[in-house]
């Protein structure tokens, strides 16, 4: 058969010279972008903390003794004397920084009975060296003010994280 | 019937430019910009080999991994250091190829039809090759890694899912632990999975994906991500330190942009954005398109069941089952009209297609309602009978290429077909004997198809290597081909070239010598 019927194959020199060229191209596009430019999401001059919990609040109610009559109208194997309500208050935190406020929150308990833990994960930039933090929660919506408060003055070095938690059983605010 | 269509959007013409351009480096069958997806498939085999083997040697633990993949590079600088930059190089490779193919499929408008399956099987492999890239930065824990790890935590935090935060794990060190390290291996090695499935299913209604590249392609390709692994070694940052926030990071732009995005909006604004886009790309397929033309019809009366379109289909769509006729063993071509383009390359398929057939009206097995073959051999014969030239040339071509209208001169029979895969071969050895002193067949450049498979078959069939072949008795003299996509049909353009040399050709030839009979019309 003629070669009319074949597409022409064959490559010039400099064809060839520019899918070198081409090859190269595509190295270079991916050699640079998968390293540069850098990327730096914090300036020099600055730290970082992170506030953040996951603590489930006090009972939005108290608990209360059934009657005998109430108790009478449950299945004999639900005839708990006490009843205490599943909600759970919403957890209100307060950060100051040198003196000024940086966040107040409040979350809601989780689940769909609203009996889970409520949690908060919030970053503050804030410049490196010393820094006066106050920390206030509230965990219980029956009560005024604030149950858990700590204040404290850190340095900061530029980069360093600090972590502001809560743990009861390490005495409420944490900050490391 | 047999006109040229409107010439492609400006974005698709700047698109075509590119590939000539590459056509030009390359040559057209061999042209990257050509096999945009069956690259993509060869650079995810090349991952799961690169990535196999640096999974077996390094240490998936919290206090081990750094160390393990540092080491790597220092004990095996070959099969450790090596295959890791090119697993890192491969990845960002395959991003660019996703990249390159979903633009190019969306120029080329192949959401639509019978190509919508393809196209919505291929949106979620987006999110899987990101979600598998990404994780698997994480199993090195140096401190690219604790970025990501804890920027993708908040992302995903900004989602209503979790009563508890994701960043919550990355607090401290003593957060992160070997069973949190699972999931990150679960998340780098199922992901790769699913997308493997997936592409399963992107090509499934597709005959002969193409999923290897030619060879000279997958070999360069593999030589310059090798050469860019040996030149530039992909580094580790430091270890990661969660007491701390990591530094001027030496950033992959292409796989962990969403990251500085997040950061440089917010977290809502990424996932609006990337929703927006998935969403786009999910109701392309829906919005309101043209009526598509009618689809293949069977006529069962001229259908013998030979299967020449079962397998020339390059979509699927035509399957075979038992002839109504009852015949013990006999078959039939059924179309599945959502799997029809109505390229009518079935039609050029068929043996029943030739115009030799002594019918007064051409029925053929298998045909396009819009443009049938017997419609073709009747304008055929007309327009041979109208010219006056004393050697006429008769010009197939291809709709979705070369406009043919630009030929000039009153020595030219045109006729624009939906796919030059349409055109029996025998039509070519008809015209000849029909008066025509020369036939131009104008089809797509290779790998340009349209239709895919179209040009591969059209020139497979006029050298003989196909069925329906064209006979060797025809003079290749008197034939000539071109190679032509949309807008290259200028005075220096492949088509005009082609008409230039076959005119100059058959300006030499003398009638009492052409050994061809004349046809006998019916």
């Amino acid at each position: 058969m003629s070669e009319t019927t074949r597409p022409p194959k064959a490559l010039s020199a400099g064809a060839w010279v520019a899918q070198g060229l081409l090859y190269a191209l595509f190295a270079v596009v991916i050699g640079v972008f998968s390293q540069w430019p850098t990327y730096r999401h914090l300036a020099t001059d600055q730290a970082l903390i992170k506030v953040s919990f996951s603590h489930t609040g006090k009972p939005l109610g108290e608990c209360r003794r059934l009657s005998e009559a109430e108790l009478a109208k449950l299945p004999p194997n639900m005839r708990a004397p006490i009843s205490c309500p599943r909600e759970r208050s919403p957890v209100t935190v307060e950060v100051d920084i040198g003196g000024q406020p940086a966040l107040r929150r409040t979350s809601a308990p989780s689940g769909l009975s609203r009996d889970g833990a409520s949690a908060v994960y919030q970053r503050l930039v804030v410049p490196a060296g010393e820094q006066r933090i106050a920390v206030r929660l509230n965990d219980d919506a029956r009560g005024t003010g604030f149950a858990y408060q700590r204040e404290a003055t850190v340095t900061l070095a530029p980069a360093q994280v600090l972590v502001i938690d809560f743990d009861a059983t390490r005495g409420g605010i944490t900050l490391q | 019937m047999w006109q040229d269509r409107e010439p492609p959007p400006p974005a698709l013409a700047a698109w075509r430019h590119l590939e000539h351009g590459f056509d030009a480096a390359f040559g057209a069958a061999l042209s990257p910009l050509r096999h945009l997806g069956s690259l993509g498939f060869l650079v995810f085999w090349l991952l799961a080999v690169s990535g196999i083997y640096v999974y077996a040697v390094i240490d998936t633990s919290v206090a081990g991994a750094y160390a393990s993949i540092v080491d790597l590079g220092r004990h095996q600088p070959w099969a450790g250091g090596v295959l890791r930059s090119l697993h890192r190089y491969a990845a960002d490779a395959f991003v660019i190829l996703l990249a390159a193919h979903l633009g190019r499929e969306w120029l080329l408008r192949h959401y639509r039809g019978a190509r919508r399956h393809a196209w919505l099987t291929g949106v979620p492999t987006i999110a899987l090759v990101f979600i598998s890239a990404i994780g698997g930065f994480w199993l090195h824990w140096d401190q690219l890694a604790q970025y990501s790890a804890i920027a993708t935590a908040e992302w995903l935090d900004a989602l209503p899912l979790l009563a508890t935060p994701l960043a919550r794990n990355f607090l401290t060190e003593g957060a992160v632990s070997d069973r949190l390290f699972s999931l990150f291996v679960f998340v780098h090695l199922g992901a790769p999975l699913l997308l493997l499935f997936t592409l399963w299913f992107h090509i499934q209604r597709l005959t002969r994906a193409a999923v290897w590249p030619p060879r000279a392609l997958s070999l360069g390709l593999l030589v310059t991500l090798l050469a860019l692994a040996l030149l530039q070694p992909v580094s580790s940052h430091a270890p990661a330190n969660l007491a701390t926030v990591p530094q001027a990071l030496r950033l992959d732009w292409a796989l962990l942009f969403i990251h500085p995005l997040a950061e440089a909006t917010s977290p809502a604004a990424a996932w609006a954005l990337v929703a927006a886009l998935l969403a786009l790309l999910s109701v392309l397929p829906f919005l309101p398109q043209p009526a598509p033309a009618p689809v293949a019809v069977v006529d069962p009366a001229n259908c013998n069941g030979c299967r020449r379109c079962f397998v020339d289909c390059p979509f699927a769509a035509v399957t075979m089952a038992p002839h109504p006729n009852g015949k013990a063993g006999k078959q039939i071509a059924v179309v599945d009209a959502d799997l029809c383009t109505a390229c009518g390359i079935c039609v050029g398929a068929c043996p029943s297609s030739t115009p030799f057939r002594s019918a007064a009206d051409l029925v053929t097995g298998i045909d396009l309602p819009a443009a049938p073959i017997g419609a073709l051999r009747r304008d055929l014969q007309q327009q041979l009978a109208t010219l006056k030239a004393p050697r006429p040339i008769v010009v197939f071509g291809c709709a979705q290429g070369a406009a043919l209208a630009p030929l000039a001169g009153d020595d030219i029979a045109r006729f624009s077909l939906e796919c030059t895969g349409m055109l029996p071969p025998s039509f070519v050895e008809y015209a000849l004997r029909d008066g025509a002193a020369g036939v131009l067949v104008s089809t797509c450049r290779p790998g340009g198809c349209e239709y895919r498979l179209g040009q591969q078959w059209t020139e497979q069939r006029l050298r003989g290597e196909r069925e329906p072949h064209l006979r060797a008795e025809v003079p290749q003299h008197r034939l000539e081909v071109a190679w032509a996509d949309a807008g290259e049909s200028g005075e220096a353009g492949p088509l005009q070239a082609a008409l230039r040399r076959l005119r100059q050709r058959v300006s030499q030839l003398e009638p009492s010598t052409d050994p061809l009979p004349k046809v006998h019309h019916v």
